[in-house]
């Protein structure tokens, strides 16, 4: 009935998209606090290579004709300030190196005013960061370019970078988990009217046909508007339903009822046996068709409302001495006695009181029309497990019929043709049963003749 | 007001249970006129009335033993009138004559007061069978009571009594002393008690009257009333006194 295939969940669309967006932006953010923090650590570095490289080249001084350098020490320590990186350093006059690594040089670079140039290179097997200033020293009156050079490895960079890194993971992970969490909350509490609604419509009773009446959000009014049109057009056409098969059965009965009574009074009144032999055979055959047309009608109603089983509680004991009572008068004509073995305590079951009635009434109905003058029936019940009403006469049994058929509709034991009756009866009590778990069995009756028949339902 | 059918007198030989007087509330006349004329032939009286109203008339002027109720009149709901006449504590019996399924029928018939119900159509006889039962649960009275030589039959109680004490009388045999007891001394054919006693689709040979007969006969061995074979004709209840 419910398709809960993953493509129709809204909840589930909502989640997942959420999450998606959730994720793209946890990476969006992992990336920028990774590339801003290690930006801002390169840029601190720098700084340091470009001050360190400074303070060098404001050591510079001209002695005659050479240049000379009083290296600060301090130009270089405060490089280590950043970690264990090694330090390089050249000065070179003119493309000479006038101290430090001979071997470190800057790629070519045009060197203009007094900015610190920067490049990245692999030096002695370790990518270095290198700083280089250029300052014009006065040999007599001739300006000689002194290039000063202070480089760092980036092994402190590197740490720096993986913890920003670890950092910006776990962030990025929980901002994830947060949202998706918070998009859980959001998909419930948009979906929360269409729950109240789905529950408030699924909580009523089977005949409960009024509108559904709960606080809706303006997107869901056309579709409570559009169940509640539907629910209105079903209350139309099931009581129309109900009132046809009321109207039918007055429409039949009235006149049969006529027809029978009038029957009556002529047999009465006439005298020659063919005569009152064929008013037998008219009564018999408006019995017959007031019969089938009644239980067809019966069989209707049991098959509406077996299908919206409203159960209420009731007393299984009490509802069969109930039905004795009913039939007794019926039984009397026949001089048949009902005896009762019914349980004294109440017998508590939930079910459809009419639809149980109707099956016991068709049951004990059966008894009565199939025992012989003079006889008993008796009726008992029992709670052993499960509840058994059983109806055991001693009438013709069932012959030779196939016990098991009997409960099909129409279906009439091979030894009754002389009997009015539809074979609709017990086809009523087995689908009574069946609506309320329970089963219908049917036995020969074991002391000899008769039938036994017993409604067996659960109990609780 | 309503035509009256106390024919009790032209069909005095008809009677079985004692006459019962009915209010029929029914708006189908042709239906009306068939149940009064079927009541009137076991000498039973009934008024009809063919709707709410006019039953409400006749009511409030006459006694009733008991009320054939319709469900569907022009002027109301059957029901209606059965829990107003429930309300008014009133006593008289109401059977109520459906014509719906039973199904969803029932219960809320018995559960607004009515006595029992019928599925239209009807055997006559179930119908006297239920009034009987009814009129039983009621509690009996003297007139249902005739009395002949040392015996008593009440068919209320259903009960005969003779010098060798009171017996419950089975179904049949009952309807059976009924007929008797109306008219000691006339002839009933087994024909007539054939009719009295079953129903038209019990498939019985007229032998079987002779059996009923017989139960009878042994009920009232320890008192002076007799039940005769006229050969040919059938029997007659006669008394030694």
């Amino acid at each position: 009935m419910t398709n809960h295939s993953p493509h129709t969940s809204i909840r589930r669309r909502l989640v997942i998209q959420l999450a998606v967006v959730a994720a793209i932006l946890s990476l969006a953010f992992f990336l920028i606090v990774r590339v801003i923090a290690e930006r801002a650590a390169e840029v601190t570095q720098d700084d340091i290579l470009a001050a360190s490289a400074t303070a060098i080249a404001d050591a510079l001084y001209a002695d005659r004709d050479q240049v000379g350098l009083d290296l600060p020490y301090s130009a270089i320590s405060m490089l280590g300030t950043i970690s264990q990186d090694r330090v390089f350093y050249r000065v070179a006059v003119a493309g000479q190196t006038l101290t430090g690594y001979e071997d470190l040089k800057t790629p070519e670079r045009d060197l203009t005013g007094t900015e610190a140039a920067f490049a990245t290179f692999p030096y002695r097997g370790e990518n270095v960061r290198a700083a280089t200033v250029l300052r014009p020293v006065s040999l007599g009156n001739q300006p000689v370019a002194v290039t000063v050079t202070v480089a760092q490895t980036q092994r402190g960079l590197a740490a720096i970078s993986s913890r920003i890194t670890a950092i910006a993971t776990a962030i990025a992970v929980g901002f994830f988990f947060l949202a998706t969490a918070l998009s859980l909350l959001t998909a419930q509490s948009a979906l929360a009217p269409l729950d109240r609604m789905t529950q408030a419509v699924a909580r009523r009773g089977p005949n409960d046909l009024r509108p559904v009446d709960t606080d809706t959000p303006t997107e869901l009014i056309p579709l409570v508007e559009a169940l509640n049109k539907f629910i209105s057009r079903l209350g139309t056409s099931l009581s129309r339903s109900e009132d046809l098969i009321a109207e039918a059965a007055h429409r039949v009965r009235t006149p049969l009822a006529t027809v029978r009574a009038q029957a009556e009074i002529t047999h009465h009144r006439l005298k020659k046996p063919e005569h009152r032999q064929a008013i037998r055979e008219m009564i018999r055959a408006i019995d017959e068709s007031s019969r089938s047309a009644g239980q067809l009608l019966d069989h209707a109603m049991v098959t509406f409302r077996a299908d919206s089983l409203e159960g209420s509680n009731l007393d299984l004991a009490e509802l069969l001495n109930e039905t004795c009572d009913r039939l007794a008068p019926t039984a009397d004509l026949k001089d048949i006695e009902i005896a009762r073995e019914i349980a004294t305590g109440p017998l508590d079951f939930k079910g459809d009181r009419i639809l149980l009635q109707n099956a016991l009434r068709n049951i004990l109905d059966n008894a009565i029309k199939y025992s012989l003058p003079d006889t008993q029936i008796t009726v008992s019940a029992q709670r052993n497990g499960e509840f058994r009403l059983s109806v055991l006469d001693q009438g013709r049994g069932f012959g030779d019929t196939d016990i098991a058929n009997l409960t099909g509709r129409f279906s009439r034991g091979s030894n009754v043709a002389d009997i009015v009756g539809s074979g609709l009866g017990l086809t009523i009590a087995d689908e009574v049963a069946r609506s309320h778990g329970g089963r219908l069995e049917i036995s020969r009756n074991k002391e000899g003749r008769g039938a036994c028949v017993t409604l067996v339902l659960p109990t609780s | 007001m309503n035509d009256l059918n106390l024919t009790l007198t032209c069909h005095g030989t008809q009677i079985g249970y004692p006459p019962v007087r009915f209010l029929l509330i029914e708006d189908n006349t042709r239906l009306a006129k068939a149940i009064t004329d079927r009541l009137a032939l076991d000498g039973h009286a009934v008024d009809h009335s063919q709707t709410l109203s006019a039953a409400r008339a006749s009511i409030s002027v006459a006694d009733y033993d008991l009320i054939l109720l319709d469900i569907m009149l022009p002027d109301g709901d059957g029901r209606d009138f059965l829990s107003e006449h429930r309300q008014a504590r009133k006593r008289t019996p109401v059977i109520v004559l459906t014509a719906r399924s039973e199904v969803s029928d029932r219960v809320g018939l018995l559960d607004l007061g009515a006595d029992d119900y019928i599925t239209k159509p009807f055997d006559f006889s179930e119908l006297e069978a239920r009034c009987r039962a009814v009129l039983r649960r009621q509690g009996g009275s003297a007139a249902n009571q005739k009395a002949y030589a040392d015996t008593i039959l009440d068919s209320t109680a259903g009960t005969l009594t003779t010098g060798a004490g009171t017996e419950a009388l089975r179904n049949r045999e009952l309807r059976l002393a009924e007929v008797f007891y109306a008219a000691p001394g006339q002839i009933f054919s087994k024909t007539h008690l054939m009719d009295r006693l079953f129903s038209f689709t019990d498939d019985v040979s007229e032998n079987a009257i002779e059996v009923y007969v017989g139960r009878l006969r042994k009920k009232l061995a320890q008192s002076s009333v007799r039940i005769e074979t006229v050969r040919g004709l059938g029997y007659r209840m006669t008394s030694e006194q």
